[in-house]
């Protein structure tokens, strides 16, 4: 069996939700207001982002081993959309750029809100998979 | 434009996939090196990007490339949910050292990525 990250559909699979995800993350940088200096767009997403994820991860999990359909959804959803939706290298370069232009006070609150906010994030996600499956 | 920067999200995504997963089969850890490394060369190109645009190059490289690759290739839902797991399975140092580990190395790195192209 090739192994999932050389099948060339699994490949195209992500591409497609990937695609996906950035035209929404470019879209939410279009509306979400701007707040100053602090990269509100990009938070939005990446806490959005990781909500899904976590649900999504979970409520794969909670339906036992994974079969080629589950792994649809998890690399389609999860790994294509997911992914493209949220970012690191944006989250990175506002931090450096916020530290190098001397607003040190503003890069900390905006690291300490996306990385709480993420795992808050996550763990509430897996909580509403594992309320739904009671 | 649009079409362009969500395709090479797209694109990106895959490169992802594909990295990740060669990573994982060569070196298996239940530390998410791979993403770690993803993440970090992602932040590079985008500040080398960021700067090259700063020093007055078309805006549009920055938005293709950069919003639209490098966002679609670097993950931030990933990084939180392998954290969240590590901390599950009571990885707490493996579970902080990602979350430590791949602030410091991407910020560094798109620093490094910035200064690249400050020189040019």
């Amino acid at each position: 069996m090739t192994a999932a990250h050389r099948d060339p559909r699994l490949l195209l699979l992500v591409a497609a939700g990937g695609t996906v995800g950035t035209l929404l993350r470019w879209a939410a940088s279009e509306v979400v207001p701007a707040a100053g200096a602090f990269p509100l767009a990009t938070l939005a997403v990446n806490l959005a982002g990781s909500f899904v994820l976590g649900f999504l991860l979970e409520e794969l999990l909670r339906r036992g081993a994974e079969t080629p359909a589950l792994r649809r959804w998890r690399l389609g959803l999860g790994t294509g959309v997911c992914g493209g939706l949220t970012t690191w290298s944006s989250f990175a370069v506002e931090l450096e750029r916020l530290l190098s232009g001397g607003s040190a006070g503003t890069a900390l609150g905006y690291a300490a809100a996306s990385l709480a906010g993420g795992l808050l994030a996550v763990a509430a996600g897996v909580a509403l998979a594992a309320r739904r499956a009671r | 434009m649009t079409v362009l920067l969500a395709l090479c999200g797209g694109l990106g995504a895959a490169c992802r996939f594909a990295l990740d997963g060669a990573v994982r089969a060569r070196w298996p850890s239940r530390f998410p090196w791979g993403i770690l490394l993803v993440n970090a060369l992602g932040s590079l190109l985008l500040g080398f990007l960021t700067g090259l645009v700063a020093g007055g190059a078309d805006a549009r490289w920055r938005l293709v490339l950069g919003v639209g690759f490098c966002g679609g290739f670097t993950t931030f839902s990933t990084a939180m949910t392998d954290t969240v797991r590590l901390v599950r399975e009571r990885a707490w140092r493996l579970a902080a050292g990602n979350l430590v580990g791949t602030l410091a190395t991407t910020v560094l790195a798109a620093a490094c990525g910035y200064g690249i192209a400050d020189l040019l």
